[in-house]
């Protein structure tokens, strides 16, 4: 899973089993077009926390990409492996959930300027449990 | 090891010796900091020293043992006289001199130091902070215990102190200083007058373990410790050890936060090194400092660091961005983005530590845990600012949820004003445990307004919560609470401030289970078994009564006390504070029964009218007022106490026949309630008057079984709002605790 800010560059960027960083940040950055669609589709001021979808679903890859956009326009993408067909839609919209949570606790810290890479230890253990849970 | 012949001069200065390092009086170990010490006036080079005790078997038993010890002091004489260290020159080399140990009063020093060091080494991450130390042990020394190392330490200070123009310079004076003193010819052999550092070197030895060996080197290199530096040139004043001397003092003397910090920090390394078990400790001088720092950023002891002003107030310390940043995180306990005193003391901690070269931790250790109960109080408060002014009372903290409470909203400043009044000692020992907090916090702001905290202690009571009052407010409901059986939902908020001592914002957001577990005893003594409803007051005294609408099965009214003038039944809805018990127990003599009584609207009335007469009053007003109020009412005459579940549809008709039974009950209830002013005068009267009185228990008891009814409903949201926190909880569980 990997988060961007406004300008659409990463402050974090986590992969389990795998470990195809190159491939995931690949796939993430083409999802955030997908993203950036949606978002200027809704317009109308929708402060649509989740948007949930199932983009990108490469027959060969066969991995789904999940977004989440945050009122300030931080986008969260989450990338999982289709075979994993048990994450129902709650528990996605729940993780992000949880990674909003967390990146709102980082944001309090007054010693992070935001645009900067994430370092929090905490924040990695969440998000490690998080992936732990799920793979 | 192999056997060993020694002379007899040898052998009386070995046990000499031995008797000197043998502190715990064991006549076969020698404590390994004494042995240590010893070494080190013995002027070798380190690695000799280590040498020395590879060969003797210390570094393999982990001990000195007498045969141990003679081994590495007969090595002592051979590397002394330039001989090469063997097993075999043990008994080969005849005529070997005496080994040679500095023995001067600055020995005493140069032991403790190396005492510290070596108990500081233990602790690998603690050794960055051997180097400080001693400088500053001696100082130490000096003012705790003899003259003479006081003398000493002094010269001592003088010496770093005169060096060290910059704060750069004070760490590596230290040790130096004491490598001078260790210098000194003194001569002697082992008298040393160890006296005064006994006992607190006792600490230092038993803390280390046969590490000693390690000790030394670490400690030459640590020489110019570079967090020392750091720390003294954060304050960018006088040197340190200068600080440590007059450590009080000097503490008030520095004006820079860090100076003082140095030297706090020197104690606190002190204090940590001794005692090892607990590294995180902030002793007293510490906190007092950290205290004092608070003050300087925000005078208001019970209020907040704002996260820029201490961002800048840490930045000072000259840590990277990235510790601060996850000191901060460490710290800031409730994620709010500022710093309460606690946090603060905790996040100084960390920094002290961090600069003295303690790797961070990657939870916050158990000393640091911020106490929730009074800063949380003060937080939430803060935080919640629609909850009526809580003010440090916890009592208070229940009326100010009562905003959540539709009918009861104006009761509720009522309340607060009654709460108040009961002014609840904010309970100090409340201590929530920071999971609690953190849930709380974390619900407070992720469920919003959602008073959905069961109480835990609401279970406790059986009052009819009233819906209003919902749980939120009960959350802090802690069997502390005996007293206010009744409470409502309302109540709860009370207690739970008392309990939790905070967060009366908290109250509605937390589960109350959790904190309640956590939190100490109950407050101490709720100021009021009366609630803080006035009404509650007065139920609790008079009807120990649940009236209002009994929830289906009254519960059986705990036969609560009857001396509760019925007419506080009513009792406003928050003020259902009802001593459940009591309340109960009146309506429960009056048996159950469907008790309409009065129609929706007339106990709301009730309830309204209980509740703005209940605010502030004692039980004998309160009930009196009631009783006013129930008599005013006079629609339910007899109505026998309400049911459990509301049946204020029913109608008053029903309430006859009803209250025909009831006034069997009455009778009962009457004699429950004899302590009611209009039953002696019934009772002393003629018939009439009696059927009177009668009637206006019957209404009371109508009132309070409304009470007990409102007061369950709301214990069952709270309990349902409760159980939904829990669910939370248990999810949010797996990722906030890793």
């Amino acid at each position: 899973m990997s988060k961007f800010p406004k300008m659409n560059y990463p402050l974090y960027i986590r992969s389990i089993p795998t470990e195809n960083e190159l491939k995931f940040h690949y796939t993430v950055h083409t999802s955030l077009d997908v993203v950036d669609e949606k978002i200027s589709a809704m317009g109308k001021a929708l402060v649509d926390q989740r948007e949930l979808y199932l983009g990108l679903l490469y027959p060969t890859e066969d991995y789904k990409v999940y977004g989440y956009v945050t009122n300030s326009k931080v986008k969260f993408v989450m990338v999982v492996d289709s075979s994993n067909t048990a994450l129902r839609d709650n528990e996605i919209r729940s993780m992000f959930r949880k990674l909003h949570n967390s990146y709102t606790d980082i944001m309090c810290n007054p010693f992070y300027n935001p645009g900067d890479r994430i370092n929090s230890r905490a924040f990695d253990n969440m998000v490690n449990s998080m992936m732990m849970q799920v793979c | 090891m192999e056997g060993l012949t020694l002379s007899e001069a040898e052998q009386r200065y070995y046990c000499d010796l031995f008797s000197y390092c043998d502190t715990e009086s064991t006549k076969k170990v020698a404590s390994n900091g004494r042995v240590l010490e010893l070494f080190r006036a013995a002027q070798l080079p380190n690695d000799v020293v280590m040498q020395i005790m590879e060969l003797c078997g210390a570094t393999r038993l982990g001990y000195f043992g007498r045969s141990q010890f003679y081994i590495a002091l007969k090595l002592v004489a051979v590397a002394q006289s330039g001989l090469p260290l063997r097993v075999e020159s043990l008994n080969t080399v005849k005529d070997l001199p005496l080994p040679r140990f500095v023995m001067s009063k600055n020995e005493q020093e140069s032991r403790h130091t190396a005492l510290y060091s070596s108990d500081a080494d233990n602790p690998a991450s603690y050794s960055g902070v051997i180097p400080p130390p001693p400088g500053r042990i001696q100082v130490k020394k000096g003012s705790v215990s003899h003259d003479a190392v006081q003398q000493r330490t002094s010269a001592d200070q003088q010496e770093s102190t005169s060096p060290v123009v910059s704060p750069q310079q004070s760490p590596p004076t230290s040790p130096h200083t004491w490598r001078k003193h260790n210098r000194h010819p003194s001569g002697g052999n082992n008298e040393r007058p160890l006296a005064g550092p006994g006992p607190f070197w006792a600490p230092f030895s038993e803390a280390q373990p046969g590490s000693s060996a390690s000790s030394d080197p670490i400690w030459s290199g640590h020489s110019p410790p570079p967090h020392q530096e750091n720390w003294v040139s954060f304050a960018d004043t006088p040197p340190t050890s200068a600080l440590l001397a007059m450590h009080p003092a000097s503490v008030q003397d520095q004006t820079t936060v860090r100076t003082v910090a140095s030297a706090a920090t020197t104690n606190e390394i002190r204090r940590q090194s001794s005692s090892y078990d607990d590294p995180w400790k902030i002793t007293d001088e510490q906190r007092q400092y950290y205290v004092n720092q608070f003050k300087t950023i925000q005078p208001d002891l019970n209020g907040f660091i704002p996260g820029s002003a201490a961002k800048e107030f840490f930045t000072k310390s000259k840590l990277p961005i990235l510790e601060l940043s996850h000191i901060w995180e460490l710290s800031d306990f409730d994620k709010d983005g500022a710093l309460t005193l606690d946090e603060f003391c905790a996040a100084f901690h960390l920094v002290v530590a961090r600069k003295n070269g303690y790797d961070l931790p990657e939870k916050l250790p158990e000393s640091l845990m911020p106490k929730l109960i009074d800063l949380e109080d003060s937080t939430e408060v803060g935080e919640q600012t629609g909850e009526v002014g809580y003010s440090s009372s916890p009592a208070e903290a229940p009326p100010s949820k009562s905003p959540s409470m539709p009918s009861l909203n104006q009761t509720w400043p009522e309340l607060n004003q009654s709460s108040e009044d009961t002014a609840i000692v904010h309970p100090v020992p409340i201590r929530m445990t920071p999971s609690k907090i953190h849930m709380q916090e974390m619900e407070l702001k992720r469920t919003g307004s959602d008073h959905a905290n069961p109480t835990s202690p609401l279970l406790v009571k059986p009052p009819d919560l009233p819906e209003e009052n919902k749980m939120s407010s009960s959350v802090k409901f802690t069997s502390g609470n005996t007293v206010t059986d009744g409470y409502s939902s309302s109540d709860s908020y009370a207690s739970d401030p008392e309990q939790i001592g905070s967060t009366v914002t908290r109250q509605r957001s937390h589960s109350g289970t959790s904190p309640d577990n956590t939190a100490p005893p109950p407050p101490p003594p709720r100021p009021h078994p009366s609630h803080s409803r006035s009404s509650s007051l007065d139920m609790n005294r008079s009807f120990s009564v649940t009236p209002g609408q009994q929830q289906a099965g009254v519960v059986a009214y705990p036969p609560a006390v009857p001396p509760r003038p019925q007419p506080s039944q009513g009792a406003g809805p928050h003020v259902h504070r009802p001593v459940d018990a009591e309340g109960l127990i009146a309506h429960t003599s009056t048996s159950p029964q469907q008790i309409p009584e009065q129609p929706n609207f007339a106990d709301f009335s009730q309830f309204e009218a209980f509740a703005v007469s209940g605010v502030n009053k004692e039980e004998e007003d309160e009930i009196e007022t009631h009783s006013e109020v129930l008599q005013g009412k006079g629609t339910t005459p007899l109505a026998p106490p309400p049911k459990p579940i509301r049946r204020r549809l029913k109608s008053e008709d029903e309430l006859r026949p009803e209250a025909e039974e009831h006034t069997q009950k009455t009778g009962v209830i009457a004699a429950v309630l004899a302590s009611q002013p209009s039953i002696p005068r019934s009772v002393g009267k003629d018939k009439k008057a009696i059927q009177a009185s009668i009637r206006r228990n019957k209404e009371t008891n109508t009132v309070l079984a409304r009470l007990n009814s409102e007061l369950q409903q709301q214990l069952k949201d709270v309990l349902e709002e409760r159980i939904s926190l829990e669910v939370q909880l248990e999810q949010l569980r797996p990722f906030s605790h890793l």
